[in-house]
């Protein structure tokens, strides 16, 4: 017997972000959910970036030290590795402008992520230490030393978006929003930055996201409903979802306790790097399109995953 | 999904003749509607309008049952397609496949039986093994699931497309209600014969959506599991969203729970498979790895997107004991969030610290979140401190709050005459934080 196949009738779709100099990386652009090719356009795959900290990580675990042997203390050498290891952009975490460790100066995060933006080809994101008062000047300084570069810079909140989203304006960046797992102080932000003038397309939705284990289904509903918003003609809601993975997936105890410590969970490095990967798929399937990762085997292994989810499944 | 009671009165005989029990014929079906009643008390309501209402009344995903006793599996019953609608009913059935080829079964089941993991106070395990005729041999397949049985903790899936192996697989396993898996179009009628035989729940496998519902449509029986007969992940996932569209439409045919199996050939690509396959609507995941590293995420996950939004897990607000605290032992202070409680209760047992913890009851939400919304205070955390009788059990006044809540200390130390200690951050320095500056 024939099956009528059911569709949905969305009436929008995500804004597409452009990202890159040479605008070579885009984001977002579907006009139905994940990978329902049956029933809309998805254009574009996800973006997966590799991090680089501008000051050496001291409590990584080994397993994920080792790929970026000989790198972790030289942000130039890190960000090139992380392009041969296929990373689509690279996200640069300005750790070291934070009080508690070096409290670098803005002109010196600037140089730093001049330098990196200098010797990689491929798209920057631009983390600044989390502190928000101290972000907004780092920020300022390095969206300047990088205009015209196209960056992603983050995270602006509601105590800091004013400085940030008028650095990405005048200089030609995007800008990560950030908000705590919830709707809407999503669209609330996002209200604020577009009423600066900043173009939809150029704000990325960071829901703050947890990790498998850590309250990923909270913010896996929140990505859920705000594509179906966006599908729905929402425009404070059609902005492509980043999602911080890296950092949370290997805050788990899954993924940090050694092998001898938890023999109940077999070998650390299989379960650490699949609970980043898994992490990463769970949230693609809830609408997340920009990915800031850290271990390279989650890049390849997220990669040959969306390839295919990338095959149509139109019937 | 429930009728009006309008709907449900259309079908009543509309004589008012009370043996119900009401008044009227309406009054009986308003009370039905409500669910304060059960259509049996209606003595005169014909058959026909019998199968009308229970077809009508019947949720959208049938519930079905694999294996009997303590290895019972239920699926199915499922009303939404997203879970913050309302939320997922009977999580995903992970089964761990074993071949009748395999040199060791014993050994394998015995590795399955291991994949029982404790999380936030609660058990959460795999829930079949599904015994693979990779062989083809009927006598083989046979002797494997016996071996299976008699080893297993859980309920089993039978897997052969061969009539003559299943039948004599159901002659030492049929008791038990296997899931028979199963149908296909073409060993259609001796399939359903063996389910209906040993009122075994069977899987129906199609060669796509039509032959599926086709098949379904003529089966004539209930206790269905669906596989599309898609294989690829990006196809699965298409065919599960269909199948879960069309019940909740009341498409009858697809009102069954479904089978995904994660066959990948790369063993890492197998799971992040099953992962979508857990996320998105299938009934059953079959694993071909018993590998805890590959389980223990997968089982997380089903957690997760299985837990009711509407309310986060908790644990009971009152003083726990961890190992055998002493007068001089510490005293944690955090809160009722299941999550976050079994963080520091974890962390508190690994740097082998005796001591007592104290979860404050934020209606189980975290230490940030329940500080944000104004539910870990040092009102409610002094309460607390003076309720549970941690004073008589201690010979200091000395508390340690989570590193996330520094700010709280000067308000706390004030209101409970407490001395107040600022903690790491994260549970895991728990361990070095009491050996830098607990009875020093
Ligand atoms: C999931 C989540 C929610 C869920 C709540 C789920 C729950 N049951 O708690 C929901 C969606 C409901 C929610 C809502 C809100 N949230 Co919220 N939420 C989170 C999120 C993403 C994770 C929280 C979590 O589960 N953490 C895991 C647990 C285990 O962590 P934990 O309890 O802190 O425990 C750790 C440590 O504190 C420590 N620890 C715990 N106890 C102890 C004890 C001792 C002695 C020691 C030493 C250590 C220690 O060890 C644990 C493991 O490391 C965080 C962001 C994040 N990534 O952390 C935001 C976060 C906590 N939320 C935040 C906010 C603001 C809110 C809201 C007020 C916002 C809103 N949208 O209205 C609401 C309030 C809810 C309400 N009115 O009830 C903010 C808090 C900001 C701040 N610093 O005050 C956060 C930090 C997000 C952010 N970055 O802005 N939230
Ligand atoms: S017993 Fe049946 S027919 Fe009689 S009043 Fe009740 S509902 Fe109506």
């Amino acid at each position: 017997m024939a099956v009528t196949i059911a569709k949905e009738k969305w009436t929008s779709k995500v804004g597409e972000m452009v990202l890159g100099a040479d605008s070579s990386v885009k984001a977002g652009g579907e006009s139905t959910l994940p990978f329902l090719h049956f029933e809309g356009d998805v254009p574009n795959k996800v973006v997966l970036a590799l991090e680089v900290w501008d000051l050496e990580p001291v409590d990584w675990p080994e397993i994920l030290k080792a790929p970026f042997e000989g790198v972790l203390a030289d942000p130039v050498a890190w960000a090139k590795k992380n392009v041969e290891y296929g990373a689509d952009a690279v996200a640069l975490r300005l750790m070291s402008a934070h009080p508690d460790f070096k409290d670098a100066s803005p002109e010196d995060c600037a140089a730093t992520a001049k330098a990196v933006a200098e010797a990689v080809n491929v798209p920057l994101i631009i983390i600044g230490c989390g502190v928000e008062e101290k972000d907004a000047e780092v920020l300022e300084k390095v969206g300047e030393a990088l205009a015209g570069k196209n960056c992603l810079l983050g995270c602006a909140t509601e105590k800091n978006y004013k400085t940030i989203t008028a650095t990405a304006m005048v200089n030609g960046h995007s800008v990560v929003a950030s908000s705590p797992l919830d709707i809407n102080l999503a669209k609330q932000l996002n209200i604020l930055m577009t009423e600066m003038n900043l173009p939809t397309n150029r704000i990325a939705i960071d829901p703050l996201v947890g990790a498998l284990g850590y309250g990923i289904e909270y913010a896996y509903s929140i990505m859920e409903r705000a594509r179906m918003g966006a599908l729905m003609g929402d425009k404070m809601l059609a902005m492509p979802v980043i999602c911080f993975v890296g950092q949370e997936a290997w805050k788990a105890k899954e993924a940090k306790s050694p092998d001898d410590e938890s023999p109940e969970w077999g070998a650390q490095e299989r379960r650490a790097i699949l609970w980043e990967v898994l992490t990463t798929t769970t949230f693609a399937q809830a609408g997340g399109s920009i990915f800031v990762l850290r271990h390279p085997e989650t890049v390849k292994q997220v990669k040959v995953h969306v390839d295919k989810m990338m095959e149509s499944n139109a019937y | 999904m429930g009728l009006t009671g309008l709907e449900i009165f259309k079908q009543l005989p509309k004589t008012n003749c009370k043996d119900c029990g009401q008044p009227t014929c309406l009054a009986f079906a308003m009370q039905l509607a409500s669910g304060k009643a059960s259509l049996d008390q209606c003595p005169h309501v014909s058959d026909a309008a019998k199968e009308a209402l229970d077809s009508a009344s019947a949720p959208p995903v049938a519930l079905v049952t694999i294996g009997k006793g303590d290895k019972e599996l239920q699926l199915g019953n499922e009303t939404v397609l997203f879970r913050h609608d309302k939320r997922f009913e009977h999580p995903t059935g992970i089964a761990i496949k074993v071949n009748d080829t395999d040199d060791d079964i014993t050994a394998k089941v015995q590795a399955i039986n291991k994949l029982v993991f404790d999380r936030v106070g609660q058990i959460h395990k795999v829930n079949l093994v599904a015994v693979n005729n990779a062989s083809g041999d009927a006598a083989k397949f046979t002797e494997a699931v016996k071996t299976v049985q008699d080893s297993s903790d859980f309920a089993l899936v039978l897997i052969s497309e061969d009539a003559a192996a299943m039948e004599k697989a159901l002659e030492v396993a049929g008791a038990n209600a296997p899931l028979i898996c199963g149908a296909n179009a073409a060993n259609f009628d001796a399939m359903l014969a063996l389910a209906k035989k040993y009122d075994a729940p069977l899987v129906v496998k199609g060669a796509d959506l039509n032959e599926l519902a086709a098949l379904v449509e003529k089966a004539g029986y209930k206790k269905l599991i669906l596989d599309s007969g898609a294989r690829e992940v990006n196809n699965v996932l298409a065919d599960q969203t269909q199948i879960r569209r069309q019940a909740l439409k009341k498409f009858r045919p697809f009102g069954y729970p479904t089978i995904a199996f994660a066959d990948n050939e790369d063993p890492i690509q197998a799971i992040v498979d099953a992962g979508v396959y857990i996320a998105k609507y299938a009934g059953i995941v079959v694993l071909n790895t018993a590998d805890p590293a590959d389980v223990l995420p997968l089982i997380t996950l089903r957690l997760n997107i299985y837990t009711d939004p509407q309310k986060p897990i908790a644990v009971e607000s009152k003083l726990y004991e961890i190992g055998t605290p002493g007068p001089d032992a510490p005293v944690f202070v955090t809160t009722n969030f299941s999550l976050t409680y079994f963080c520091v209760q974890g962390d508190v047992e690994a740097g082998r610290i005796s001591a007592y913890i104290m979860p404050v009851d934020t209606d189980g939400i975290s230490v940030l979140t329940g500080w944000a919304a104004g539910k870990f205070t040092p009102e409610k955390i002094t309460e607390m401190l003076n309720s549970c009788g941690i004073a008589d059990k201690v010979n200091h006044k000395k508390m340690i709050i989570p590193g996330g809540v520094a700010v709280l200390s000067g308000k706390l130390q004030e209101l409970s005459g407490w001395e107040v200690l600022v903690g790491p951050r994260e549970s895991a320095g728990i361990p070095s934080f009491i050996k830098q500056r607990w009875g020093a």
